[in-house]
């Protein structure tokens, strides 16, 4: 009976929380048929929020990728003075509130900071621009990949390292032959992880972006924009394609898994 | 000679893991580097691999000062003791690694690594992962690896260290065997007397950092140079200040030349030999005598019994550590 009960919980638990509301958003979609979503996703708005957000997730993973593998291989395999601090702070972007990271960045590399000022000057423009966009993206995504690479790459020890050593590799070949391989359905899930993290974020971006429509408006901002201005249909349009977005990379993930797992 | 270490001292921390320890192993040998855990022979061992860097000292591969070199220029070859295979490699490229690195052309590395599974009887296993083997099997492999790359000295981590016992003595014949197909200059470690003295041609024994002895298996077992030895090296017994061998004692019924009288207080049959527990002034001892000599005595618990060393026992004085 009580086993019935916790399965009843769990069941209905999830359906107010996660099946009722992204259900509803879909069925809101496609209330008209798919041609008013095609039409509102083929807006060049919303093809260019799409494309914005596309390389302002890929910059962000590709520049957490190589941090996190490195983060990693520094927190696992070395010791020097001020690692826990350094420990502790990767998980900061985890507790702070997005907005906050926006504004700091705002802050620093804004156009009247010394830094944000400085490079002004030579012609770069950081704030309300894609490279902010990639470095708070970048910043709330950070913890995702080191830490999912991190456990991995403690447990596999650096025995299979120091063998590839002995038999003649160098550090490069030991690192891309030995550990990369090693660790690499920890990473695919990492990167999975901030892939859909990035594509996903709005409280930063928000904020670092200035939602300039057609320039450095992102689909989830498209989404806030357009659902204010009451065209709930294009909202709910991009909505939906980023909910498959984001069904598509854990699919993916899920996919690439087993196939490591032996 | 194949490989000299000269006076290499190394620290972790402030705990001293060897301390000036020189040894020299003979081309073509199969060394043992013998003692207990924590004594420093798999630390001695990665020093001369190169994967730990001595505090101080030389170490000399083949006339060639090595000492600085890093493991990826010595060409040894390292076996661990937990395998350190490459997981998500087949059989065959773990094999291969080695040759691929050094960029050997694909006919010769295919003909290579072949000839080295049959040799190491896994020939039938090349396209599994290593999951899929047993550990004496892992183990094996771990071997064919290291010896693909013709290294000049082939170093072993407690290669049997993680098998049971059954594979452990399979494969320390089968090493013993391998070494004298081969014949490149081995180096193994080993925290077990039984093996280094069955499968080495020449032991050192190492223990706090300290080389205590170093000879062929017979010397050492047989001349001690100190207790510690003699005791490491097999069973040990005390009989009026003197530690000796259990089979080194002569057992009587009667009373002869410079024999104690001993009180026997257990006669244990193990198979061939015959364990007899006894107190002499008090003290316990045991002696190791065969069968039939036990059955010539008719010896049980509460007899009393003439004892005395056999001619030639090794005897060392308790008091003098």
């Amino acid at each position: 009976m009580a086993k019935y009960a916790i399965r009843l919980v769990a069941l209905v638990y999830l359906l107010f929380l996660l099946a009722l509301p992204v259900g509803l958003v879909g069925w809101r979609t496609f209330e008209n048929g798919i041609v008013p979503v095609v039409e509102s996703l083929s807006s060049p708005e919303a093809m260019h929020a799409f494309q914005i957000t596309i390389v302002v997730a890929v910059w962000a993973v590709v520049i957490n990728t190589i941090f996190g593998v490195g983060m990693a291989v520094l927190l696992v395999r070395h010791r020097f003075p001020g690692k826990r601090l350094l420990n502790a702070t990767i998980d900061l972007p985890l507790a702070v509130s997005p907005v906050v990271v926006g504004l700091a960045l705002i802050l620093v590399y804004g156009r009247f900071s010394p830094v944000g000022g400085w490079l002004d000057e030579r012609g770069v423009q950081i704030i309300f621009s894609t490279p902010g966009m990639v470095l708070a993206t970048v910043f709330v995504s950070l913890p995702l990949v080191v830490r999912a690479v991190e456990p991995v790459l403690a447990e596999m020890g650096i025995e299979q390292e120091q063998a590839a050593h002995t038999l003649g590799a160098s550090g490069v070949q030991t690192f891309r032959r030995i550990t990369i391989p090693g660790i690499r359905a920890a990473l695919i899930y990492g990167v999975v992880l901030c892939l859909a993290r990035a594509l996903g974020e709005y409280g930063a971006i928000a904020v670092v972006s200035g939602r300039l429509v057609g320039q450095t408006q992102t689909l989830t901002l498209f989404v806030e924009e357009r659902f204010q201005n009451f065209q709930e249909s294009d909202a709910f349009a991009a909505s939906t394609a980023l909910a498959l977005l984001a069904v598509l990379t854990l699919v993916v993930s899920k996919l690439l898994r087993p196939k490591d797992a032996d | 000679m194949a490989i000299e270490v000269h006076n290499v001292t190394k620290t972790f921390g402030v705990t001293p893991v060897l301390r000036d320890v020189s040894i020299t192993v003979a081309p073509g040998s199969l060394t043992a580097l013998l003692g207990p855990s924590g004594g420093g022979k798999s630390t001695l061992l990665r020093v001369i691999a190169g994967l730990e860097n001595p505090d101080s000292g030389t170490v000399t591969i083949n006339g060639v000062d090595a000492t600085r070199l890093t493991p990826q220029r010595r060409n040894v070859g390292f076996v661990f003791q937990h395998y350190a295979a490459f997981k998500h490699m087949t059989v065959f490229d773990n094999v291969a690694f080695g040759l691929q690195i050094r960029k050997w052309p694909k006919a010769k590395i295919n003909r290579r690594v072949t000839e080295l599974l049959e040799l190491v009887h896994i020939e039938q296993f090349a396209n599994r992962r290593p999951a899929q083997l047993s550990g004496g099997q892992r183990q094996r492999m771990a071997l064919a690896r290291a010896l693909a790359v013709e290294p000049q000295v082939l170093l072993l981590d407690e290669p049997f260290g993680a098998l049971d016992a059954q594979v452990r003595k399979e494969l320390r014949t089968w090493l013993r065997r391998l070494h004298d197909e081969v014949h490149v200059t081995t180096v193994f470690v080993t925290h077990d007397q039984e093996e280094a003295i069955e499968v080495a041609d020449d032991i050192v024994v190492l223990a706090d950092g300290v080389v205590e002895q170093a000879g062929s298996p017979h010397e050492i077992y047989d001349n001690p140079a100190n207790q510690f030895v003699m005791r490491f090296l097999g069973p040990v017994t005390e009989i009026d200040g003197y530690l000796m061998r259990p089979h080194d004692i002569e057992l009587s019924a009667t009373p002869k030349p410079d024999s104690s009288s001993a009180t026997i207080v257990r006669v244990m049959r193990l198979g061939f030999e015959v364990r007899v527990e006894m107190t002499l002034d008090g003290q316990d001892a045991w002696a190791q005598i065969t069968r039939s000599a036990a059955e010539r005595l008719g010896l049980k618990a509460g007899d009393t019994i003439h004892i005395r060393p056999i001619p030639n026992a090794k005897q060392l004085p308790v008091a003098v550590a």
